[in-house]
This record gives C-alpha cells, sequence and structure tokens, in this order.
C-alpha cells in the first residue's frame, strides 16, 4: 500500500506527494506525456534527443547538474516511446533545490547552440554504442517498424536514422519544447522524508508561476489489427542465429493486459517457466529463450525470443516455440500454475514498495494512466485473472496472421570460426 | 517575484546513521548478522561462501559450482526447486565474485518455512547432474560467443589479464576453460566450500523472533561441517610486463577504452582520499571526463573511471567506448585530464561540490535496510569496521587540493598505465 496525497496547480501541473519518514532522502519525479511516438515520422529521436537537452541549462540557471551535485544530489531521466521522466534524488533538507531546477527548466530552456551541437554527437555515439556497435543492437530498428506499418510505435525512442538526429535544429527544438513542456503536460511526484504541506509551498512559490501553456491534443494514427503473417530475415555479423516473434496485443489500459502479462510470465518468468523448461532443459533446442510484453498505452508487443543451439534450424526452433504456444492455447494452465505467478506478482509488488524512486515513479505513471490510486489496485487485478482468461487471451494473440518474424542468421566469417 | 538566478540555501550533510548487525554464531561454526528493520513483511537472507584458491588448471570451478546450485540435488531436480520458490512468490539469486559466493533468498516472511528448507538441501545436497551440466557448457560458451562480439568486454578481459595476471581476477574464460569442466571436480570443490564454518549468514528485514527461530532451526543442527576445512587463501597479483594491448577491428564505429593500473586496495590509508580523486576526474556525472570529453567534444555517450578493491590489491581504471575516429584524440584527452590533476589545485568551488555530492551519494545509497546490510559486506570481508565509514565521512570533508595533487603524481602516471584499445586506433 503505498499512500500519497493529491493536487492541482491553476496551470495544471499535477503533484502527488509520497509521505515516507523512514529515509533521510527525498526524490522529486516529473513525467512528461510526451514521448517517440509523438515525433514527426521525419524528425525521429527527437523526443530523446530533447531529454539530452534539459540538462544544457534552462533559463536563469546556466547549469543543471552542477548546483544539484553541490547539495549532494543526483539525477537522471529516460525516454520511452511513450513518456519522458525525469528523476533528482536529494538529501530532503535540500530539497528546494529540486523545486528550483526542475521549474526553471519548465519554466524555459537556455536553447544554446553548443548544447545542442554536443548533444546530438552525444547521442549519434548513444546510437552507435547501443543500436549498431553491438551484436543484435539493430534489433528494435527492424522489429519495430514489421510489427507496426501505421503507428509511431514503428521507429524505436532512438530514432530510424541517424541522419534524423543529425538534422535537428534549434527551432525544432523550441517548438518541441512549447508543445510538449508545459505544466498540463506533467505531473509531479514528490516522496520520500517530506511533508504535502510543505510540498504545497514549494510548488506554489516555484511552479504556480509558469504559465499553463497549450494543451496538447494527441490525435495519433492507430495500428489496424494485424491480419497476415509477416516475416524478415537478415544476414548479420553475428556470432549465433536469433529468431524474434512479435505478436500484436492490446495496450495497456485494455481489460486483459493483466492475463496477458501473467502468460507472458507462465511461458517466460524464472527457470520453472515452460520455454526454459521444455526448450532450454529438457528438448534442447535453444541457449536461451525469452517472452515479454513492452507494456505501451497503445497496442504493444508481446516478443518471444531465443537463441537456436547450435544444430538446430530455425525451422525446428520456430516449430518448438509454436508447439508451446499451441499447448497455452488448447488447454487451461493448472491452478497450481496460476497460483504460481500469481504469488510471484505480489511479492514483486511488495518488495518494489523498499524502493522511494520505484514508488515515486510508479505513482506518476498509474497518475497518468487515469489514477495514481490504481497502484494500490494492481495486485488484485492480477489476483483476479483467472486461467480461462489466460487460455483466451492466448488464442487471441498467438495466430500466425498476427505474428511479424524476424530471424538473425550468422554470416560465418573467419573470426566466428575460429 | 522570486529570483530565480538565486539558488536556494541548503544545508551540509552532518550525520550519517548506519544500522549495525547483531551477531550470532550457530554451533556449526556459521556467523549470522541480522539487520532489522522496515515495514514489509519481508526479509533477504545471504548465504556469504569464500571461494576456495584459484586454481589455473581449473580456473571456472567457483562460478560453475555456484551458478549450477539450483541444478539439482539428491532430493529435488532443476525443475522442482524453481518450482518450489517461484510457487512461494520468493527470489532465489545465485552470484559468484572474484573472492565469494552467494546465495539469495527472497522471501515473504509467511512462506519462509517453505523456502528455508529448499536452501539447505541446496547447501547440503547438491549434486551437479551430469545432463545438466552439459546444457550448463554449452549454452555458456554460446554466451561466450556473443560476448566477444562486444568491444567493451573484449577491452575489459585483456585489462584483467594484464594487470592481475593468472588469478581469479585476471580469468578471462574460454571455450576450452568449459569444455574441461568435470562433474567429479565440481562436487570436491562443493563439499570443500559450501559448509558452514566458510559461511556468513546476513539477515536483512522485518525479523521476527520466530523468523530467527527458523533459521537456526533449519541451519544448525541439520548442516555440519565436512572433515577439510576450505583453503580460500588467494595466489599473488602479477601484473604483466607489456602495457599496451591492441585489436583491431577493422569494421568498428567505436573503439573501446580501458586503461589503468594497479593500485592500492580499501585497506590502505590512501585509498578514500583516492576515492576524492577518483570522483574528480571520472566518479560522477559532472566529473571532468564527462565534462571533457562527453559534453565538450561530443566524443562518447559516456565515460568513468573507478577504484576496484580485493583483498590482495586493487586498480584503478578508466573505461569508454568512442567513436573509431576519434579514438587516438580520446586518450589524448585522458592524458591531458591527468596531468592536470598533477600539477594543477582542485579550485575550493569543484573540490567542496564533490564532497557535497559524495557525502549525499552516501547517503542516498542507504535506501532501505538490504543498503545497511551491503554497507557492512563491504567491510566485513574487507576485514574492517564500522570506524571505516567515520573516516570516510571525514577524509571526503576534509582531504585537501595540495593532498590531492600529490596523490594524483604518486598513483596517476600516465606513462605507467595500462592501455588496451578494441576497434580503431
Amino acid at each position: 500500500m503505498v499512500k500519497f496525497n493529491r493536487f492541482t496547480l491553476d496551470n495544471g501541473l499535477r503533484v502527488i506527494v509520497h509521505e515516507d519518514n523512514t529515509t533521510p532522502m527525498a526524490v522529486l519525479n516529473i513525467l512528461y506525456d510526451v514521448g517517440a511516438r509523438d515525433e514527426d515520422p521525419e524528425q525521429t529521436g527527437f523526443a530523446h534527443l530533447f531529454e539530452h537537452l534539459m540538462f544544457g541549462g534552462s533559463v536563469n540557471i546556466p547549469s543543471f547538474d552542477e548546483p544539484l551535485q553541490r547539495v549532494g544530489g543526483e539525477n537522471n531521466a529516460f525516454t520511452s516511446n511513450d513518456i519522458t521522466n525525469y528523476y533528482i534524488t536529494l538529501p530532503s533538507a535540500n530539497i528546494e533545490t529540486a523545486f528550483w531546477l526542475e521549474s526553471d527548466r519548465m519554466l524555459s530552456l537556455a536553447f544554446s547552440e553548443k548544447s545542442l551541437e554536443v548533444q546530438r554527437n552525444v547521442v549519434i555515439e548513444e546510437f552507435k554504442q547501443r543500436y549498431l556497435n553491438q551484436p543484435y543492437g539493430d534489433v528494435w530498428l527492424k522489429l519495430r517498424p514489421l510489427a507496426y506499418k501505421h503507428h509511431p510505435y514503428r521507429w524505436a525512442t532512438i530514432g530510424k536514422t541517424i541522419k534524423h538526429i543529425e538534422d535537428a535544429r534549434i527551432e525544432d527544438v523550441k517548438a518541441f519544447f512549447k508543445k510538449h513542456y508545459n505544466p498540463q503536460n506533467a505531473i509531479m511526484v514528490v516522496g520520500g522524508d517530506v511533508t504535502t504541506e510543505q510540498v504545497k509551498q514549494l510548488a506554489e512559490k516555484w511552479f504556480a508561476p509558469i504559465p499553463a501553456g497549450e494543451k496538447y491534443h494527441r490525435n495519433l494514427p492507430q495500428e489496424p489489427e494485424q491480419h497476415e503473417e509477416r516475416r524478415e530475415t537478415v544476414t548479420a555479423k553475428v556470432p549465433l542465429n536469433d529468431v524474434y516473434i512479435s505478436f500484436q496485443m492490446g495496450g495497456r489500459l485494455d481489460d486483459d493486459f493483466y492475463a496477458t502479462e501473467l502468460l507472458s510470465d507462465v511461458l517466460s518468468r524464472g527457470n520453472s517457466s515452460r520455454l526454459y523448461r521444455s526448450l532450454v532443459q529438457d528438448r534442447q533446442i535453444f541457449s536461451e529463450v525469452h517472452a515479454y510484453i513492452t507494456s505501451s498505452l497503445d497496442k504493444g508487443m508481446f516478443i518471444l525470443e531465443g537463441k537456436p543451439l547450435e544444430h538446430i534450424s530455425i525451422e525446428q526452433a520456430e516449430a518448438a516455440l509454436w508447439e508451446e504456444l499451441e499447448k497455452v492455447k488448447n488447454e487451461e494452465i493448472p491452478a497450481d500454475e496460476l497460483t504460481k505467478v500469481q504469488n510471484k506478482t505480489e511479492s514483486t509488488m511488495v518488495f518494489s514498495e523498499m524502493s522511494l524512486l520505484d514508488k515515486a515513479m510508479n505513482l506518476a505513471s498509474f497518475e497518468l494512466l487515469g489514477d495514481a490510486e490504481m497502484l494500490n489496485q494492481e495486485t488484485s487485478k492480477y489476483l483476479a485473472v483467472t486461467a480461462a482468461q489466460i487460455k483466451d487471451t492466448a488464442t487471441k494473440i498467438f495466430r500466425k496472421d498476427n505474428s511479424s518474424t524476424l530471424v538473425y542468421l550468422a554470416e560465418k566469417t573467419e573470426s566466428a570460426l575460429a | 517575484m522570486i529570483d530565480r538566478k538565486l539558488a536556494p540555501d541548503f544545508k551540509a550533510i552532518e550525520n550519517i546513521n548506519l544500522i549495525k548487525p547483531e551477531h550470532k554464531k550457530l554451533d556449526n561454526g556459521c556467523n549470522v548478522y541480522c539487520f532489522n528493520s522496515g515495514d514489509q513483511e519481508l526479509v533477504r537472507i545471504e548465504w556469504i561462501f569464500n571461494n576456495l584458491r584459484f586454481d589455473a588448471a581449473k580456473p571456472l570451478l567457483n562460478m560453475a559450482v555456484n551458478t549450477m546450485l539450483t541444478e539439482g540435488t539428491t532430493t529435488l531436480s532443476a525443475s522442482e526447486i524453481a518450482d518450489k520458490i517461484d510457487f512461494y512468490g520468493a527470489f532465489l539469486q545465485v552470484d559468484y565474485g572474484y573472492e565469494n559466493s552467494l546465495v539469495t533468498l527472497y522471501s515473504l516472511n509467511k512462506h519462509l518455512h517453505h523456502t528455508l528448507p529448499v536452501i539447505l538441501d541446496i547447501l547440503t545436497n547438491s549434486v551437479f547432474p551430469e545432463k545438466e551440466l552439459e546444457t550448463f557448457k554449452r549454452n555458456q560458451q554460446q554466451k561466450l560467443q556473443v560476448s566477444l562480439q562486444k568491444n567493451d568486454v573484449v577491452a575489459r578481459r585483456d585489462f584483467n589479464k594484464a594487470i592481475y595476471g593468472e588469478t581469479i581476477y585476471g580469468l578471462g574464460a574460454t571455450f576450452d576453460n568449459y569444455k574441461s569442466l568435470q562433474r567429479e571436480d565440481l562436487l570436491a570443490h562443493f563439499k570443500q566450500m559450501y559448509q558452514p564454518s566458510n559461511c556468513t549468514l546476513i539477515i536483512a528485514g522485518k525479523i521476527e523472533p520466530e523468523t530467527l527461530t527458523l533459521i537456526k532451526d533449519t541451519f544448525d543442527k541439520n548442516w555440519t561441517n565436512g572433515p577439510v576445512a576450505a583453503d580460500t587463501s588467494q595466489p599473488e597479483l602479477k601484473p604483466a610486463t607489456e602495457l599496451f594491448y591492441f585489436t583491431e577491428k577493422p569494421d568498428a564505429l567505436q573503439s573501446a577504452i580501458r586503461i589503468g593500473l594497479p593500485t592500492v586496495n580499501r585497506n590502505h590509508p590512501d585509498f578514500q582520499p583516492l576515492q576524492v580523486l577518483n570522483t574528480v576526474l571520472g566518479g560522477y556525472f559532472g566529473s571532468r571526463l564527462m565534462a571533457n570529453i562527453r559534453e565538450d567534444k561530443g566524443y562518447t555517450y559516456g565515460i568513468g573511471s573507478g577504484l576496484s578493491s580485493f583483498k590482495q590489491g586493487g586498480a584503478f581504471f578508466i573505461a569508454t567506448e568512442v567513436g573509431a575516429d576519434v579514438c587516438k584524440a580520446a586518450v589524448g584527452e585522458i592524458e591531458k585530464e591527468l596531468g592536470l590533476l598533477k600539477t594543477e589545485l582542485i579550485p575550493e568551488e569543484e573540490l567542496s561540490l564533490v564532497r557535497n555530492f559524495m557525502l549525499g551519494s552516501l547517503l542516498g545509497s542507504l535506501e532501505n535496510v538490504f543498503s545497511h546490510a551491503d554497507k557492512f559486506k563491504s567491510i566485513y570481508f574487507a576485514g574492517l569496521d564500522y570506524d571505516y565509514y567515520d573516516r570516510y565521512a571525514t577524509t571526503v570533508k576534509t582531504t585537501t587540493a595540495v593532498e590531492l595533487r600529490d596523490l594524483a603524481n604518486k598513483y596517476l602516471n600516465f606513462n605507467q598505465f595500462y592501455k588496451v584499445i578494441v576497434g580503431k586506433y
């Protein structure tokens, strides 16, 4: 149970306070309701590049990191296809510094050309390090456009190509800021050794003067239901073959989300899971195999991934995966197996309450979904799922004509044989 | 109107309160440390064993035995172990380090009477079945094939081998190392290492009296020592004479750089001031290496430096991945930054920031009762006591710029550095 208080400033900023006096620290988390899905198809990677620029100085404060480190704080941020999230942790005695810094960059950035130039380079190096210079690093650059034909989830947060990053201009940065970075599009969570009264006062002082800005109305092309089997095979300089099968599934707020997530747990969570036991241990088809969902707000991806052993053909590997999928489609999972994945989910929720930052991020995410209080109802939703619902979900999702298969074939080079 | 250009007042961090454990010793010699705190009805229990002495002829035994502890006992198969743990929503982890191997259980208190017997079984009756061992060997070799394609992994392996020589610290596992693993060796290793006199048990969470009784009942009388005590000594570190290692990857978009040298460990009086110096150079986001090589030049997504501390010694290192075309330039900038530390005093403004940042980090690292137990592990296994943290706070607050400059001259001489480049140079 994560208790909280909630209020909204006149400019539309939603504020949630979670008091936890067992720690001498405080966290200030701001979620902006903007992600890679909100990008122009010709300017992809922009939400993420922008996240970097948020550290390049704001209108009244030349450096974001320096004053924060000076008061013993740390910060970071991440961008997903749906959201951009910034967080600060610091000794609670210095919480006002976090309000000062975050409010100034919500008010306005410095928009420095030098910062843009450097962060373009940094992001290009990030692109290379994580997506191009790693075996299988480009999987999301290939799998997303296979699984999505209309929705902006068809590109990864890093962007479609390095070219889009290179082309970013300061006018684009300003326009993006104006459109998305205003109080109406943000949710702030303050947690830790603070009081609601104190947070109210600080929020009024630092955030209330920020103009409300214009409300962004999202109107994205939705992905139609898939009714065709898709496939792509790439030969690449990778050491082993690798198979990905992505299925279209519902969005985060769909009724069957909880059954779908438990279904992925049945298949792949831990060493007692079906795919590991059957395909790694018993039948020895794969060296590793995984199943997971993207949990995106709009229609998501349910992904199976496995690296077959060297003597196993791609056809055999895919057939073995499909056999397991047929089992969950045709037979309800036994009661014990359902209890197992539900127990695991329940204890994961309890353990996540050990982390102040996790609690703050979770509150922000659920507030974005509609109501922070949903965080406290999560466990009961997982516990209410029945074996019949899991079977129905499997039947609905695991269809050949709902699948997008990406195969990596290892290019046999001299070094790979050595 | 508020003046947004003016930073709010802030307070220096004065008190850092660490939770200290309660110590008990079981009749079989196992030391137990309890950290009782927290609101959630759960505990983390760690069984920590000192690794056996490194044997270059059989270098993977510590790792293989630890990793395969969940693969079957005389009474439970791998599947049954996984089922029992997962069914009760618990998490069972095995982890190995250079010096210790761990078995960790996260469990809700209400399920401990189901989950603890599984751990006892693992620690007393593991059998390392032949079939699971073959699977392990094959899958590890597949993973190794993938790792060896990553420049940063290759750089780390080459670097460790150069500065630590033929020891557990310098080991880069090969395909042959995996192929030569034998079940009998695993069994013998297991029997000598996983015994109560070589175990430290650390419990953190909400520890009710009955929790403790249950743990004692399970792990005292049912768990006995073998005839031979564990040999947990380690061979001396032997750094190589060659300092430069370059592995060319003609297609590389980025080069991995790892440079540094062997240095003092946590037990040496210079270690704590070196931590301050390291933070200035590359130990936080605003460090000089980040400010110059990422934030000014845009050569990299990230660069950092660090200190490792082992029983036998320690190391200082700088690691990054940079655009292949700017690799030489990046190494030049690193050399320049090291030179500045040796010739110029760190300005007080920068040093005070680093002091506050380090104390804030220490405070922030104490997120929950598990973190307090982790702080204890760092000193306990190095043979230090809680004075270490008092000295740390004092050092961070009071080390002078002159001392740090002298320290840079003593420890950070670029021409003595081992340099590893993987990619293009």
